[in-house]
């Protein structure tokens, strides 16, 4: 894939977030991920490094939560999680699924920050 | 010091998603169906479009297509045989096509309006994992597979086939020396994504062109 556009694509959005938090430190960047967007996690991290690099997320850590694919199964009436992506059938009756509910996620979540304290400073 | 946690809940392509979705906006009210082809290099995107675009202009239907390459203009030389205005889009290096590049090259396409086209086709870079991940406003995606590929192509690249709305196998002229499995490729399209339109063709005899025309009829009548 291009994890390296994606990656790049969070520290621009990561930084213009932070123009609210002024001398923030950011410790943290909280990925979602869902497995059927084909997203190398390994290649995220490797890249999160060089791409923080002289930017306000430098030596902060990257959380990627994957997702997996979630289904919406007509006959059983229900949502299930499927094991891999091989087979998009209903785990429980075999029924093939064509109704994705989870799976194509690719957001960033939130982040965690370092803030000055107003009452220490005061 | 102390911490704090910013909920952001954003999508990572949100600025490709946005703009395809005003693309999606422009299309439905000029009334043009649009279609991406997607498939890996070699499946034969382009020989399937050619006779696509041919047909279509013999039918009396008006088509133009957008062709994405990361080098040379040779597949809009090719497709512009057909007849059909072609604009190539050159991405220098990047792996597929997004939004704001289809936005660019609508823009100041010499005769081309939207409003005066029946279907604009846009191939994709020859790609089976990027290109999934980019909407560009497109009514339909259409992943192609060439029977020389392996069967069990849809099984590598899921991410690409379920998210596509149509299957085309292509070449099926030399599935027989190819040693093709139909059946096998059948099963496995279908098990990433059941109940998919596949249509088999062959570019070079027309075969299943008929079929493949049709649905391209219906969906514009479907879609008003």
């Amino acid at each position: 894939m291009h994890e390296l556009s994606i990656v790049a694509s969070v520290v621009d959005t990561v930084t213009e977030s932070l123009a609210a938090y002024p001398g923030a430190r950011v410790l943290e960047v909280r990925l979602r991920v869902g497995v059927l967007t084909s997203v190398v996690v390994d290649s995220l991290e490797f890249c999160w490094g060089i791409a923080t690099e002289a930017t306000p997320l430098a030596g902060s850590k990257l959380v990627v939560t994957m997702i997996p694919v979630v289904m919406h199964c007509a006959q059983c009436q229900a949502d299930v999680a499927l094991e891999g992506v091989q087979s998009f059938r209903c785990p429980r009756c075999g029924q093939p699924c064509t109704d994705l509910r989870e799976g194509r996620e690719l957001d960033i979540e939130a982040f965690e920050i370092d803030e000055i304290d107003e009452k220490v400073k005061a | 010091m102390t911490t704090r946690i910013v909920e952001l809940r954003q999508g990572i392509l949100k600025k490709n998603d946005e703009l395809a979705r005003g693309l999606r906006d422009r299309y439905t009210a000029a009334g043009v169906l649009v279609l991406n082809l997607v498939s890996s290099p070699g499946t034969g995107k382009t020989a399937f479009l050619e006779r696509t675009l041919r047909e279509l202009l013999a039918r009396g239907f008006r088509a133009a297509a957008l062709v994405g390459d990361l080098e040379t203009d040779n597949d809009a030389r090719r497709l512009a045989a057909s007849g059909a205005p072609v604009r190539q889009i050159n991405t220098h290096g990047i792996c597929h096509l997004d939004a704001e590049m289809i936005d660019r090259h609508l823009l100041g396409w010499e005769g081309v309006e939207l409003g005066g086209l029946d279907y604009l086709f846009i191939e994709n870079v020859g790609n089976l994992v990027c290109p999934s991940s980019y909407d560009l406003g497109e009514k339909i995606r259409v992943a192609l597979l060439s029977v020389t590929e392996g069967e069990d192509k849809p099984l590598k690249y899921p991410t690409l086939f379920n998210s596509a709305d149509a299957a085309v196998l292509t070449k099926i002229d030399i599935a027989e020396p190819c040693g093709f499995d139909r059946d096998l490729a059948l099963k496995n399209i279908n098990e990433i994504r059941p109940g998919i339109r596949i249509f088999e063709t062959s570019s070079k005899t027309g075969a299943g062109m008929d079929a493949w025309l049709g649905y391209l009829e219906d969906q514009r009548e479907v879609r008003g």
